[in-house]
């Protein structure tokens, strides 16, 4: 017999939970103590709830498993908030617990209660309130379910104070089966639409495979891999796909979209097939969609149906899982009698190779390399170097975040980590922290700004007291660095409220007083070495500021509004 | 356009509050909304009237079907079918209005469901279009009180929406 609190972890450990970020409080206090009194589960105390949300993102986002969290009712609830909109918007299985005043109390507007079904609806999968603590396994059991299957997302877990009373105890049996009615997640795709697929494939002339977050989320890097190179198609990734194709082949044109590269951009733009792949043609690779690729016919694949023909219109919609239907595709396309257009496709990688040698970013410098400032790009391309461009990457949301995205070239999925779709300020140091609880052989780097680090840097405490030796790369421009370029660009460097004056912490001093390195760096040809000095210390975090050009821009840029996909900014001065 | 989504839903607390958040958070309109059990006391159904190009219907479902409380749902207008609403209205009868009421009553077969001396109450059953029509014929001057039910919707034939 055991208490609802009880029967909560006990369903946690049956889920095979290793790691629950959390913080305690009133409402979650039996929890709380249910968590005392075993050691299966490991709970890792937090410094703000909104960290323990985005450290169970990073974790689930390095290790494909879903990430737990865990928070009282009220203040701790509403904290939870964007962490939870963030890995909504990035489709990333979460569990997210919650304390609620007792249901006697609920609506009475009881000391720390707030309705968090209510406030959390918009922003999650699904929700559950607990109504009766017999019912707690069974709704563990289907948020885990929920959460990691079909499109994944954030499931929260409202737990009313009276249903885990410790003086109330039930019979516990998990449960091994579910039966849920209204939820079945596509999985294989349709066969028809796989085979009509296949043969535009085969006559394609300028074909692009545009792969998303989806073949992470999917397990089918390896399939996208396999299909594109026996194709020999361009390969583009979105922001959230990085990694899907490794970044380091031929075949691979760059990331596309707002700050995509010059030659993914401008394929899309005159391709004559798309294979969209795991994607949601977000607006931030479209650019204006009634501009939007005007000779490309589209396949769309995902397993989320309402993400097709959403703002583009499919002309063969696949709904299903990424693997499965890759699989299929990859079948066909090895049976085939048709082969695709050899001929086509070597004059179609000529005219890609000509646009990378023009404008390309990998090609050439696309900045200044001559003057003594260090420039944000290298600093990316050292720690590329300095890390074998094996490290867990995660980043914050700002300029440095899309230096990171163009210039680490992410050999393999589930190794860049970023807030894509919501664009969270304060990701980078906690997602860091959750990736390292899930990955324990490979260096965990966060690439940060000034400004994000200081939304939730309370989490270098948590460091210390979990010994979690996270690096820290702070691409130190002394501003908001994304917003100035924007106020550059839009609005006559009218710089409004993005420097701190001399109000920045003198961040080695910081890292000192909580046990952790600082590293300066103020110097180019210290740059590479300062590097290595940090990295190679393995079980200490160690924050690398480097002070970079303050002036410069992300480039290329996509022109908005009114711009296609190949009306691009490609420096300060120069124009497509 | 306007449509009639027809939905199958789990009775659980919340559910309906998934399916009107959906509506305002994607920007969809709700024109009509009802919700009751059905014969399955585990399942409520949902009957909303919204209008929207095809595009826009087509994202409504989709994203409806994507709830988890919702078991099956339907487009009505795609097929035959019939719709209802029912109103209550509360109109001043007194003197030659009277007569007047009773005829136009008789003419949409509506029922006089409560009588005072000056003042009759009304209940009239059809299409909103009927619905909306006698309204107009009685004239706003007469009018004290109108209360709709919201359009319930069900295809001819042997199509059912069931589990
Ligand atoms: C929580 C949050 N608030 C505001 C923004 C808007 N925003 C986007 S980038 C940016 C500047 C980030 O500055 P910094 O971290 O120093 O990065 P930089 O762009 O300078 O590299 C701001 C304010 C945001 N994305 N998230
Ligand atoms: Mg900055």
């Amino acid at each position: 017999m055991l208490s609802g609190g009880d029967m909560l972890i006990r369903s946690l450990q049956e889920e095979g939970v290793d790691v629950v970020f959390g913080y305690p409080g009133g409402a979650a206090l039996h929890i709380y103590d249910a968590i005392f009194r075993q050691d299966k589960v490991k709970h890792i105390l937090v410094r703000h709830e909104q960290s323990a949300t985005h450290a169970a993102d990073g974790y689930a986002r390095a290790s494909g498993k879903v990430g737990t969290v865990l928070v009282t009712s009220g203040p701790g609830a509403t904290n939870a908030i964007t962490g939870i909109a963030t890995a909504y918007m990035d489709s990333i299985p979460m569990v997210v617990i919650s304390g609620q005043v007792p249901a006697e109390k609920i609506g009475e507007d009881a000391f720390q209660e707030t309705d968090m079904v209510g406030v959390s609806r918009p922003i999650v999968k699904h929700s559950f309130l607990v109504q009766n603590a017999s019912e707690i396994p069974e709704i563990i059991k289907k948020a885990y379910h929920i959460a990691s299957t079909g499109r994944p997302g954030p499931v929260v877990v409202d737990v009313p104070k009276n249903t885990v009373n410790p003086a109330e105890t039930f019979p516990f049996e998990y449960p091994k089966k579910l039966k849920m009615r209204s939820y079945t997640p596509a999985t294989k795709g349709h066969s028809g639409q796989i085979k009509k697929a296949v043969s535009m494939l085969m006559q394609a002339k300028r074909p692009m495979i545009y792969a998303g977050g989806g073949v992470v989320l999917g397990e089918a890097s390896d399939l996208l891999t396999e299909l594109s190179q026996k194709l020999n198609f361009p390969v583009t990734n979105t922001l959230m796909g990085l990694g899907a194709y490794p970044g380091n082949d031929k075949q691979f044109v760059g990331m596309l979209g707002m700050h995509g590269t010059f030659e993914a951009n401008t394929a899309m733009h005159h391709s004559d097939l798309i294979l969209a792949v795991g994607a949601r043609f977000d607006d931030r690779v479209t650019n204006t969609t009634s501009k939007f690729c005007p000779n490309a016919k589209i396949i769309h694949i995902d397993i989320d149906p309402a993400s097709i023909s959403k703002t583009i219109t499919a002309d063969v919609p696949i709904v299903g899982a990424v693997d499965s239907v890759l699989k299929d595709m990859l079948e066909l396309v090895k049976e085939s009698k048709e082969t695709p257009d050899e001929t086509a496709l070597a004059d179609w990688w000529k005219q890609i190779n000509e646009w990378r040698e023009r404008h390309g970013i990998y090609t050439q410098p696309r900045y200044n390399t001559e003057g003594d400032k260090i420039m944000p790009q290298d600093v990316i391309k050292t720690l590329y170097e300095v890390t074998n461009g094996d490290a867990i990457v995660t980043s914050d949301v700002g300029q440095h975040q899309m230096f990171a995205a163009q210039y680490y070239l992410f050999k393999s999925p589930r190794q860049w980590i970023n807030s894509g779709g919501l664009g969270t300020m304060g990701f980078g140091l906690p997602a860091a922290m959750g990736a390292a609880f899930a990955v324990r052989d490979k260096d965990v780097v966060c690439v940060t700004g000034e400004g994000s680090i200081q939304m939730c840097i309370q989490e270098l405490s948590t460091l210390t007291q979990y010994g979690i030796p996270v690096k820290i790369v702070c691409l130190n421009n002394q501003a908001l660095g994304m917003v100035k370029q924007w106020q550059d660009m839009v609005y006559d460097s009218r710089y409004s409220e993005i420097h701190y004056e001399d109000s920045l912490p003198d961040f080695t001093k910081l890292m000192e007083a909580y046990g952790h390195v600082g590293i300066d760096v103020h110097k180019k040809e210290e740059l590479r070495e300062k590097l290595e000095e940090g990295f190679a210390m393995k079980d200490r975090v160690v924050f690398m500021n480097v002070y970079v050009d303050p002036s410069e821009h992300v480039y290329p840029m996509l022109v908005a509004p009114e711009g296609s996909m190949r009306d691009m900014w490609l420096s300060k001065t120069e124009r497509t | 356009m306007r449509r009639i989504i027809s939905v199958l839903m789990e009775n659980e607390p919340g559910a309906l509050s998934r399916v009107v958040g959906l509506f305002s958070q994607r920007g969809y309109n709700i024109e009509t909304l009802t919700v009751a059990p059905t014969e399955d006391e585990t399942l409520s159904r949902l009957t909303v009237t919204t209008v929207g190009d095809d595009h826009k219907i087509e994202q409504i479902t989709k994203n409806l079907n994507k709830l988890i409380d919702v078991v099956k749902l339907v487009d009505l207008s795609e097929g035959q079918h019939i719709e209802r609403e029912l109103m209550l209205i509360k109109v001043k009868a007194s003197g030659a209005q009277r007569a007047e009421i009773k005829r136009c009553v008789d003419i949409f077969r509506a029922q006089v469901i409560d009588v005072t001396s000056t003042v009759y109450t009304i209940q009239v059953a059809g299409t909103s279009d009927k619905l909306d029509a006698f309204v107009q014929a009685v004239g706003d001057a007469a009018i004290l009180e109108v209360v709709r039910s919201g359009v319930s919707g069900i295809s001819r034939g042997e199509k059912v929406l069931s589990i």
